[in-house]
C-alpha cells in the first residue's frame, strides 16, 4: 500500500456502519444500555410482582389452584363503605390503617423534629447520645415487637406492674385486649421505632443550616422561637417532605410490627390492610381476595406520593446558579 | 450613632485565652478598622461587641451603656458577615425587611426604608430575586442593605470583602467608604488586609495574638510604627529589616551584621554599639551615584515603577524606584536609603527607638 496516503483509506477498508453499530455507539442508545441492568432489576422485582398481584386480584385464585378471570368480583365483595353488604372487616382495616398512619406520622414528625433540634445543640457526650437515639431503628422489628408484646402483656406488663406498685391502679391494664388500648399500643410501638429515622435525617438537614444565619437572625432581633419559625423550618421543608413521604409509605404498609404484636386483634381492631391481605390470601388461602385488598392500598399510596411530589418540587429559592 | 468603648476586654475559650486585655476607644461616627493576621482575635472581639460571644473580662460600652449583659438584639448594632448570611429562602426585599417585620413595624415604613436602602446600594431591580440568583458583589450589597435598613448605632463588618474577586474588592472598598461618609454611622470593620485598612479607616487598630500592637490614623502607623510587628505589617511590599549595630559619633551610621554600612541622620543618646534593627521601606530608596553599591538579584518592572531585589552586605533588600532600571541580575547599582525615613528598632524588645 505504498500509494495510500496516511489518513485516507482504500475502498475495501471502509466498512459501512451497520444498524447494529449505530445501536452500539449512538449517544442516546448508550444511555439506554447503561440503564438496562437497573431497568431489568426493577421490572423483575417490582413491576412483575406488582402486575402479577393486580392480575391476581381479578381472578378467583386460591392456594393450589390457578384462578380464572372474574373481573371486579373481588372488589365487589369488598364493596364501598356505604353499601349494605360491604366487607365490614376490610373497611375497618382501612380505617385502622388511616388512623395508624396519620397519628403515628404526625407524632413521629413532632418528636423527631424536637429530638433533632435537641441533638443539634451543644450537648455533653453528643456522639454517644446520637447513637443511643438510633437504637430503636437498629433493633430488628420483630425483636422490638416481641419486647413490646411483653411490655404490653396483660399479666406480666412492666407498665401495669410499675403503676400498681406506685398505687396508681389496682388491676392490670388490658393493653392488647381492649380495641382502643391495642390501637394505642401498636401506634406507640410504631412511633418508638420510627422516630430515630426522622430525627437523624432532620438532624442531618439541620446541620446544613449555616450557624451564621441564626446569628444574623438573632442580631435582627429574632427570639429562639422566631429563629425556628422563620429560619430553621423554611430551610428544612425540602428534607421534611422527603423524610415524611418515606415515613408515611412505610407506616401505611406496615406489617411486621402488627403481626408480631397483635395479629390484627382484638376483634380486628388493629388489622391494617397489609395484615388483612396476608390473612385472607395466605392463611385463608383466598389469593384473589387478598390481592384485591393489597391492590386497594395502591390509590392511597399514589395519593401520598402525589402530595410529596408537589411538596418536593424545588422551591423557587433553591433555583438559580450557586455562583460565587 | 454612638461611641464604643472597649476597656481591658479579655476572652477565653475554655482554658485558652485569645484576647488578653484590649483597650480601644471609638468615637461617634468614626470608621475604625481592626487589622491583624489570621487568628489574632479580630472576629472574636467584633463578635463580643455584637453580643454573639460573651465577655470573659473587662467592659464594653456602646454609647453610655455597658452592654456586657445586654442581649445582641438590644444592643442596636448591625453586622455584615463574611459569608453574608443572607436568608436563602427570602427575596432580597424580605431579607432587608426581616428585622423590621420582627419588630412589627408598619408596612409603609418597611417599604420606605427598604426602597431607600435599595436606592443607596443600587439594588432596586433585584428586590424580587433570591440570594442564589445574585452574584457575589450583589449579595455583598444586600448584606449591607440589611444593615442599613436597621439604621443602627454601630455597623460591624467581619471581613466583608474577602469572598470577592480583586477588582470587585477595590470597587466595594470605595463604596463602603462613600457609604460611611454619607451615613456617618460608627463603624467597626475587621480585615486581615492592610491595604483595606490603610485606604478605608479613620483609625486603624493593629492586633496580634490577642493584644493591640498599635492604634492610630493610617499614615501615623505608616510613618511611625511603634514596633517591628506593625512596621512589617503595614505597607506593601513590607519594610526591609536589617540586623546590626548602631555606630554613633559625628557621622552616625548603622553597620549590618553582614558588613554593610547604612546612613543615619542621628543616633539615639548613648546607643553606640547597641544591637538594633534598621528598617527602611522599599519606596524610600533612591538611585544615587553617592549611594551604597548593591548587587541586583531580580528586577520586576510594573510599568509605573520598578521593583528591584538587591543585595547589600549579603542581605537582600526590596527597593521600589520610579525610574526604569536597565541593570540586569549580577550587575551593581548604587542605591541610597533616605536617612530621614529610616526606622530604628530595639533588637531585644522590637520597640521603636526614639
Ligand atoms: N468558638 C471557639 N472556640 C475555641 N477557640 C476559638 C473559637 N473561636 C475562635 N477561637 C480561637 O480564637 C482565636 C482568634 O480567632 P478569631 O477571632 O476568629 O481570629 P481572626 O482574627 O482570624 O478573626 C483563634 O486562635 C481561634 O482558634
Ligand atoms: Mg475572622
Amino acid at each position: 500500500m505504498s500509494d495510500s496516503v496516511a489518513g485516507r483509506l482504500t475502498a475495501p477498508a471502509i466498512r459501512h456502519t451497520t444498524r447494529w453499530d449505530r445501536l452500539r455507539i449512538n449517544r442516546n442508545w448508550l444511555g439506554f444500555w447503561f440503564m438496562l441492568p437497573a431497568a431489568l432489576i426493577l421490572v423483575l422485582f417490582l413491576a412483575y410482582p406488582l402486575g402479577k398481584g393486580v392480575w391476581l386480584s381479578f381472578t378467583d385464585a386460591k392456594i393450589g389452584r390457578t384462578g380464572v378471570f372474574i373481573g371486579l368480583e373481588n372488589y365487589e365483595w369488598l364493596g364501598l363503605p356505604w353499601w349494605e353488604d360491604a366487607d365490614g372487616v376490610f373497611w375497618l382495616s382501612v380505617f385502622n390503617t388511616v388512623v395508624y398512619t396519620v397519628v403515628a406520622s404526625v407524632v413521629k414528625f413532632a418528636i423527631g423534629l424536637y429530638l433533632a433540634i435537641l441533638l443539634n445543640q451543644h450537648l455533653p457526650f453528643k456522639a454517644l447520645i446520637r447513637s443511643i437515639v438510633l437504637i430503636p431503628f437498629v433493633v430488628p422489628t420483630v425483636l422490638s415487637a416481641i419486647a413490646f408484646w411483653w411490655i404490653f402483656d396483660s399479666q406480666f406488663s412492666i407498665i401495669s406492674w410499675s403503676l400498681r406498685h406506685m398505687g396508681l391502679i389496682d388491676h392490670n391494664i388490658n393493653f392488647l385486649g381492649d380495641p382502643n388500648n391495642a390501637r394505642a399500643a401498636v401506634i406507640f410501638a410504631n412511633i418508638w421505632r420510627g422516630v430515630p429515622f426522622i430525627a437523624i435525617t432532620l438532624l442531618a438537614g439541620l446541620q446544613t443550616v449555616s450557624p451564621s444565619l441564626y446569628e444574623a437572625a438573632t442580631l435582627d432581633g429574632a427570639t429562639r422561637w422566631q429563629n425556628f419559625r422563620f429560619v430553621t423550618f423554611p430551610l428544612l421543608t425540602p428534607i421534611i417532605a422527603v423524610v415524611m413521604t418515606f415515613s408515611v409509605l412505610f407506616t401505611f404498609t406496615d406489617f411486621q410490627l402488627i403481626w408480631a404484636m397483635t395479629r390484627g386483634g382484638p376483634v380486628n381492631a388493629t388489622h391494617l390492610m397489609a395484615t388483612l391481605s396476608y390473612q385472607r390470601a395466605i392463611l385463608a388461602g383466598n389469593l384473589g381476595e387478598g390481592a384485591a385488598i393489597a391492590t386497594a392500598m395502591v390509590p392511597f399510596l399514589l395519593f401520598a406520593i402525589m402530595v410529596s411530589w408537589f411538596g418536593l418540587q424545588r422551591r423557587k429559592w433553591q433555583q438559580g446558579a450557586d455562583n460565587d | 450613632m454612638a461611641s464604643v468603648e472597649i476597656r481591658d476586654v479579655r476572652k477565653a475559650f475554655g482554658s485558652t485565652q485569645v484576647i488578653h486585655g484590649v483597650n480601644i476607644g471609638i468615637n461617634d461616627g468614626e470608621f475604625v478598622i481592626l487589622v491583624g493576621p489570621s487568628g489574632c482575635g479580630k472576629s472574636t472581639l467584633l463578635r463580643m461587641i455584637a453580643g454573639l460571644e460573651n465577655i470573659s473580662g473587662g467592659e464594653i460600652r456602646i454609647g453610655e451603656r455597658v452592654v456586657n449583659d445586654v442581649p445582641p438584639k438590644e444592643r442596636d448594632i448591625a453586622m455584615v458577615f463574611q459569608n453574608y448570611a443572607l436568608y436563602p429562602h427570602m427575596t432580597v426585599a424580605d431579607n432587608m425587611a426581616f428585622s423590621m417585620k420582627l419588630r412589627n413595624a408598619p408596612k409603609s415604613e418597611i417599604q420606605a426604608r427598604v426602597s431607600k436602602a435599595a436606592g443607596i446600594l443600587g439594588l432596586e431591580k433585584l428586590l424580587d430575586r433570591y440570594p442564589r440568583q445574585l452574584s457575589g458583589g450583589q449579595r455583598q450589597r444586600v448584606a449591607m442593605g440589611r444593615a442599613i435598613v436597621r439604621d443602627p448605632q454601630v455597623f460591624l463588618f467581619d471581613e466583608p470583602l474577602s469572598n470577592l474577586d480583586a477588582k470587585l474588592r477595590v470597587q466595594m472598598r470605595t463604596e463602603i467608604k462613600e457609604l460611611h461618609q454619607r451615613l456617618k454611622t460608627t463603624t467597626v470593620y475587621v480585615t486581615h488586609d492592610q491595604i483595606e485598612a490603610m485606604t478605608m479607616a479613620d483609625k486603624i487598630v493593629v492586633m496580634h495574638d490577642g493584644i493591640v500592637e498599635q492604634m492610630g490614623a493610617p499614615l501615623e502607623l505608616y510613618d511611625r510604627p511603634a514596633n517591628l510587628f506593625v512596621a512589617g505589617f503595614i505597607g506593601s511590599p513590607a519594610m526591609n529589616f536589617v540586623k546590626g549595630k548602631i555606630r554613633a559619633g559625628a557621622q552616625p551610621s548603622f553597620e549590618s551584621d553582614g558588613g554593610g554600612v547604612f546612613p543615619l541622620t542621628t543616633a539615639p543618646q548613648g546607643s553606640d554599639g547597641q544591637p538594633a534593627v534598621y528598617g527602611i521601606r522599599p519606596e524610600h530608596f533612591q538611585l544615587s551615584a553617592a549611594g551604597l553599591p548593591a548587587e541586583v538579584v531580580v528586577v520586576e518592572p510594573t510599568g509605573s515603577e520598578t521593583q528591584v531585589v538587591a543585595k547589600i552586605g549579603g542581605q537582600e533588600l526590596v527597593c521600589i524606584f520610579r525610574e526604569r532600571i536597565t541593570a540586569g541580575p549580577g550587575e551593581t547599582i548604587r542605591i541610597a536609603p533616605d536617612p530621614n525615613l529610616v526606622h530604628l528598632f530595639d533588637a531585644q524588645s522590637g520597640n521603636r527607638m526614639s
